[in-house]
């Protein structure tokens, strides 16, 4: 579906459902120079059991218009605009990377519209080194790379992807940072190294949280988790095993679970 | 990120978590038990993914998938019965009734039959252009044209394709450019590098290089904006709702993997032309050897070439490595580690004389085939390319007198020992037989 936030046209994938007043909302926001598509395998599969569905695709990304947002804060601020539109309230906002950032800011400053929070392959920090950095500005190629590299468990890049017969995953995940305009990476990525109020932002987070962790993530490792689990009030942690930082297209399945089990509770 | 020559060793396989076997088990099995109901409804409604049915998807056939598209630089790929069901579904995918194909007259005789005599019938015209000729291309375009069709080695007189320049074209008219990769192989070119949209290989040749099954694989680059304001108007199977797929769209399901989707969702289920478990575990073992292998065809051919261009019965020669050659250019620009061991030449003599030639070869198979550990041999006028008129015969680069070689593993001296004597023989017929 679109929408018009902030005088530009926004996107969000529904999982071809209607939006029904009588049904509770999960809200997925993807990470950075990625789009809606990372959570194919978890978004329809809420659609088609009782839920409406808001994957998002971040403004400068994907089918959604608009400047690109050039900090957490105003990326969480956003990410309210679009939800106070469909006049979405109390939603299950869950976040993958980048995305898990805003979700928690906007947990943090907008509690009316977050009645749970899932972050996904988080760190708060979340450190982002000078040469990525660099990369991003000057050789995005290089940059889409080193991502691809640390963004799959050390077996991801031999393949045998049975969960979605026939996809090459880092493959995949090359085309999709392509098809970003250039410079989004680099903006994406420098957000995420300057938002340094997360755990402050997260010490505010009431709602019930879920941490989900790949076992074998090297772009968020399992002990980065660790200070958001901490300040969080009322979180609880989920190690999805042998996958790595793309988690939603390594393991569907296990992170399907995950946020399945914690939407219900 | 690993290699080429690592990938065709390792992509898509690991061991067996059921049984730690470290070659690929074949999984000879028509159908997946569900884990239950739910599992069952959200396997049918893509809500989760996984396999179903063989004609859908196979874990051996998902391996041989993920390993091509890893060397072409894809996001995927999907196995089907044989290089002409790939170019099939590919079409059938993009366009109905009333579409328009832009294609280069340099093609392979199965594809040309396809193109020219039969998806006519369907309702799907083809305009044939000159493949170097890149304003031919443009002066080719429709409002209904849906896609460029060209092969990285046009088949058999080796004439070959400007990629970026007839891509930048193709994504102008918003369509995108497919390529038919056989005769090179990722080990040649990625053609993906160089602006095409869409890959197709006839299994069947270099790829398993043993000559022992058909299939076909088409690879998709993940690039082509299916959404874009032409894309919309142009591709409404991938960009708008599909009645047959609970309303689904394709390019929203999926930014990246909307073509394969609907390849797999439609044209597998319901044209039903995929590839057996057996075939893909044979395309496997010979992918594995690929870089090797090429090399060798490669260097087999240099030396034959160097052989029949000395040899005063042999007329024009047909490889784009040799400076005379049209698309010598070309070649240097897009095939730095070689072009092919696919080449043909041209007898001086008579049409006698060519079948005296082939009927004396001892090493040299002659069938319709190309790409195998062995030499092979045909007459293309009179065989692969015979529903061709002569004029079309002629603007593809073909005479009576031309004879195709797939050079392959065997010994380069015993090759050139095989083709003198056969040569000898031919000469000793006369012209006047």
């Amino acid at each position: 579906m679109k929408l018009t936030v902030n005088g530009h046209t926004a996107y969000a994938y529904t999982g071809t459902r209607p939006l029904l007043q009588s049904q509770p909302t999960a809200v997925f926001i993807h990470g950075a120079a990625n789009d809606h598509s990372v959570w194919s395998l978890q978004s329809r599969y809420f659609a088609f059991h009782g839920w409406n569905v808001l994957a998002v695709d971040l403004p400068g990304h994907g089918q959604s218009d608009g400047p690109l947002c050039t900090s957490v804060p105003a990326l969480a601020e956003w990410m309210a605009a679009f939800l106070d539109g469909l006049a979405v309230k109390n939603a299950v906002v869950i976040g993958h990377s980048m995305g898990s950032l805003t979700a928690l800011e906007l947990a943090s400053t907008r509690a009316d519209l977050v009645a749970k929070l899932a972050l996904v392959g988080t760190a708060v920090p979340m450190a982002v080194g000078d040469a990525l950095l660099d990369a991003a500005l000057n050789n995005e190629e290089k940059a889409r790379r080193m991502i691809v590299e640390w963004s799959y468990a050390p077996m991801g890049h031999i393949g045998n992807n049975q969960k979605v017969p026939g996809t090459w995953l880092p493959g995949n995940s090359m085309a999709l940072m392509r098809r970003m305009t250039k410079g989004v990476l680099r903006n994406d990525l420098a957000a995420c190294k300057a938002y340094l109020g997360g755990l402050d932002a997260a010490a505010k987070v009431e709602a019930p949280s879920l941490v989900v962790i790949g076992e074998r993530d090297m772009m968020t490792p399992p002990k980065a988790a660790q200070a958001a689990l901490g300040a969080l009030r009322n979180a609880r942690a989920e190690t999805i095993r042998h996958a790595g930082h793309n988690m939603t297209v390594e393991a569907p399945d296990a992170v399907l679970r995950a946020l399945w089990k914690f939407a219900n509770a | 990120m690993f290699e080429l020559d690592t990938l065709s060793v390792h992509a898509g396989a690991r061991p067996d978590p059921a049984t730690g076997a470290r070659a690929t088990p074949i999984y000879q099995t028509s159908s997946f038990v569900f884990e239950d109901s739910d599992h069952a409804a959200a396997l049918f409604n893509m809500e989760r993914a996984g396999h179903v049915y063989s004609r859908l998807s196979n874990p051996t056939n998902a391996v041989l998938e993920e390993r091509i598209a890893a060397l072409e630089g894809g996001i995927g790929a999907i196995a089907v019965a044989s290089g002409q069901a790939a170019l099939h579904l590919a079409i059938v995918t993009l366009m109905g009734a009333g579409s328009h194909i832009v294609a280069s007259r340099a093609l392979y005789g199965g594809s040309h039959n396809l193109l020219d005599y039969t998806l006519p019938r369907f309702g799907i015209e083809t305009t044939f252009v000159d493949p170097w000729d890149v304003d031919a291309w443009r002066a080719a375009v429709r409002p209904n044209t849906r896609l460029f069709f060209g092969e990285t080695l046009g088949n058999p007189g080796n004439l070959l394709i400007d990629i970026e320049s007839v891509a930048a074209v193709a994504h102008e008219a918003g369509v995108p450019l497919m390529l038919d990769s056989t005769l090179t192989t990722p080990y040649l070119i990625r053609p993906f590098e160089h602006g095409a949209d869409i890959v197709f290989h006839s299994a069947t040749k270099f790829l398993q290089g043993h000559g022992v099954v058909i299939g076909g694989l088409l690879v998709d680059s993940g690039r082509f904006d299916w959404l874009s304001d032409k894309g919309r108007a142009h591709f409404p199977t991938l960009s708008a709702p599909y009645h047959g797929f609970h309303d689904m769209v394709f390019a929203e399901e999926s930014s990246t993997a909307a073509f394969l989707l609907r390849c797999r969702r439609e044209g597998l289920r319901d044209f039903g032309a995929c590839m057996a478990p057996m075939s893909a575990w044979q395309i496997l073992q010979g992918i594995e050897t690929l870089p090797v292998r090429m090399e060798r065809h490669v260097a087999n051919t240099r030396k034959v070439v160097e052989f029949l261009r000395s040899h005063p019965f042999v007329g024009s020669i047909h490889h784009p490595e040799l400076p005379e050659h049209r698309d010598h250019e070309l070649a240097k620009k897009y095939f730095p580690k070689g072009t092919t061991a696919v080449f043909s030449f041209d007898l001086k003599g008579t049409r006698a004389q060519g079948k005296a030639f082939i009927d004396n070869l001892r090493l040299f198979s002659h069938l319709a085939n190309v790409g195998d550990a062995k030499s092979l041999v045909i007459h293309p006028a009179s065989t692969t390319h015979s529903r061709m008129s002569t004029d079309a015969l002629a603007k593809a680069g073909i005479t009576e007198g031309t004879i195709r070689l797939s050079i392959g593993l065997e010994d380069a001296k015993d090759l050139i020992d095989d083709l003198a004597r056969a040569l000898k023989a031919a000469e000793k017929v006369g012209g006047a037989k």
